[in-house]
């Protein structure tokens, strides 16, 4: 994979991420500006590094929204910024800075604070700024973005660079008014309801002049993109280009989630979402134009914690009603921790870089000179089961996720997250075992190996039956160490020799 | 001349803060106009902008009762069609 990264000073940088682009000094954000690396260099939702190591949270205070779009309920929170069927809590401003402090305080590692929703930030100015701006005051040390759909964006450039804004997200779906008018149905702008090609002719107009506007004033943009097969799936890669062209940094394709119980005209009209396979092919042909963010997990709107966790149950309204916080304390505490992280970062980056060297050569094509034949090998995708810190260290039946590496003669990477356990809120709601199994066996579809800590007996033999090679014995070790380890032990064990079918069958 | 929110309001707040005449009440279970107060925008902008903006088939009725946004107006899902039931088997 060759990555370009942002591109503002007119020289493309381009750069090889063979090796592990995940935690060592390869991660992709080394490629970036000095300026925009130290911005996102913490940011887990950014650097593939810092995810591991940094939490974000969400806050809910924008629950109006000034367009339609087809993927979405406004039932529920917005499904693009967070997940669909979920209602998050509306805060008040000051209940929402009350509550970003009280989490502050207790999850150190907490340094990103974003309005996502539930509905979109800039349609509820006045309830975003105030929050962003009690902030900036109090809590100095927390990082603020933003998530729009980009119809207000152009009139809120101005107050957003006055709060000192760290970053921007942009939902765009299209830069075609006649795709647009299949995605979007209707919008609210000046004072009018407006529907049809019209009113994503304007939505267009407005996300691209904000985009323009923000990039003018050095703010960083990252564009999201929600990929709807047959709809907007092959103009996604001009999107993609043009976006790039005018100074976003990330490009962020993430997938349709449509189901009838959701009531969104897609889910009614029996709009599918991509499979895990198409979602994949099309991050790839958009990581030849720019840096995009394999790591993402689509949050909720009012999501606390590290990235694929949510934390926010302790955090509820009634329990920070009366919490007093020390800020300035936590502030002292909150720098200790922020450095010894640094710290820890720093450590392994000098050790990993002759790491993954020596990773590539041990592995068998490389060792040009020797006499005996090369085996043959073909790179492969395995799915981690990892709840954070870089390691293998989660049960299978645990994960609610799993992280997509490719493994091949070149070195390991990771290209992705598939989530398996979307729409389960606790035993409750959870479909029984048995379909849970079979859910998460087709999101590992094109996987050959899945790396976790434990697994049950049960599992094993379907994932076997699945051609998925279950795999318990790199618990707790570094993912892309252990990927390497076990890609070198299918060349050694002459895996490559069959084709995927035949494996499937002598394993089945 | 009022205009109604009914109980199909999902409390998405877009409406309240574009109201002229600070006429809708954040009130629980769902929001509400405030009939006195509810000039239907008359004066100050050619559509009544809380049904111009609420997501929401038929969640605000007109002065005569009936859907600002009725079914389908929206969303582009056409309402099911009233089905008839038949209780014996026409006469042929
Ligand atoms: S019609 Fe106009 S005045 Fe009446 S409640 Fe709606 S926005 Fe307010
Ligand atoms: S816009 Fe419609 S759904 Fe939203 S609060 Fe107003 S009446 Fe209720």
């Amino acid at each position: 994979m060759t990555v370009t990264a942002w591109n503002k000073h007119g020289n493309a940088q381009r750069g090889g991420c063979a090796a592990s682009s995940c935690g060592s000094s390869s991660d992709a954000v080394a490629q970036l500006p000095d300026a925009i690396r130290a911005k996102v260099n913490n940011h887990p939702c950014f650097s593939e590094d810092a995810h591991h190591h940094y939490a974000r949270m969400h806050v809910a205070v924008a629950p109006a929204c000034n367009i339609q779009c087809h993927y979405c309920n406004r039932k529920y929170d917005c499904s693009n910024e967070s997940r669909p069927g979920v209602v998050s809590e509306v805060l008040t401003p000051n209940q929402a800075v009350k509550k970003v402090l009280a989490v502050a305080a207790a999850i150190p590692q907490m340094t990103v604070l974003g309005i996502a929703g539930p509905g979109d930030p800039l349609a509820n100015s006045a309830r975003t700024f105030e929050t962003f701006r009690q902030l900036s005051e109090k809590a100095p040390d927390i990082k603020l973005c933003v998530s729009t759909n980009g119809l207000a964006l152009p009139a809120a450039v101005d107050e957003l660079c006055q709060h000192n804004i760290e970053h921007v997200t942009i939902t765009i779906n299209c830069v075609d008014p006649d795709i647009g008018a299949k995605i979007y149905p209707w919008i609210f702008w000046n004072n009018r309801r407006i529907k049809g090609r019209q009113a994503a002719e304007i939505l267009i107009a407005q996300q691209q002049k904000g985009l323009e506007m923000l990039v003018a004033r050095g703010v960083l943009v990252k564009v999201n993109s929600v990929l709807i097969p047959g709809i907007n799936d092959a103009h996604l890669p001009e999107v993609s280009r043009i976006v790039k062209a005018k100074g976003a940094f990330l490009h962020n394709v993430m997938p349709l989630i449509a189901e009838a119980e959701h009531g969104t005209f897609y889910g009614l009209t029996g709009q599918r979402g991509p499979t895990s396979e198409e979602l994949q092919t099309l991050q790839d042909a958009c990581a030849g134009d720019m840096r995009m963010m394999r790591h993402c997990r689509q949050c909720r709107a009012d999501a606390v914690g590290m990235l694929g966790e949510d934390r926010g149950q302790e955090f509820t309204l009634d329990k920070i009603e009366h919490l007093e916080v020390d800020y300035a304390a936590a502030m002292v505490h909150r720098a200790e921790v922020h450095a010894a992280i640094e710290a820890k970062r720093a450590a392994p980056a000098t050790v990993s870089a002759p790491r993954s060297a020596e990773m590539l050569v041990s592995l068998p094509l490389t060792t040009a000179g020797t006499k005996t034949p090369t085996p043959p090998t073909r790179p492969i995708l395995m799915a981690v089961a990892s709840g954070g810190g870089g390691l293998v260290n989660q049960h299978f039946g645990e994960a609610n996720e799993f992280l997509i590496y490719e493994a091949s003669v070149r070195g390991v990477r990771l290209v992705g997250a598939r989530t398996t356990g979307r729409y389960c809120h606790g035993s409750a709601h959870c479909e029984d075992g048995d379909t849970r199994l079979h859910k998460t066996i087709r999101v590992l579809d094109g996987c050959e190996v899945v790396l976790c800590t434990k697994i049950g007996f049960e599992p094993w033999g379907q994932l076997e039956a699945a051609g998925i090679i279950p795999n318990s014995e790199h618990a707790l070790e570094r993912i892309e160490d252990a990927i390497a380890a076990v890609y070198q032990e299918l060349i050694a064990a002459n895996y490559f020799k069959q084709s995927r079918i035949e494996t499937q069958r002598l394993t089945a | 001349m009022a205009l109604r929110i009914i109980e199909s309001c999902v409390n998405c707040w877009a409406c309240e803060p574009l109201c002229p005449s600070h006429a809708i009440v954040a009130a629980k279970p769902h929001f509400l106009i405030n009939a006195s107060k509810c000039t239907e925008c008359a004066g100050d902008f050619a559509d009544p902008q809380c049904a111009s903006i609420c997501p929401i088939e038929g969640a605000i009725l007109n002065s005569d009762g009936l859907p600002v946004n009725p079914p389908g107006s929206l969303t582009g899902i056409a309402p099911p069609r009233p089905t008839l039931i038949v209780t014996e088997s026409p006469p042929v």
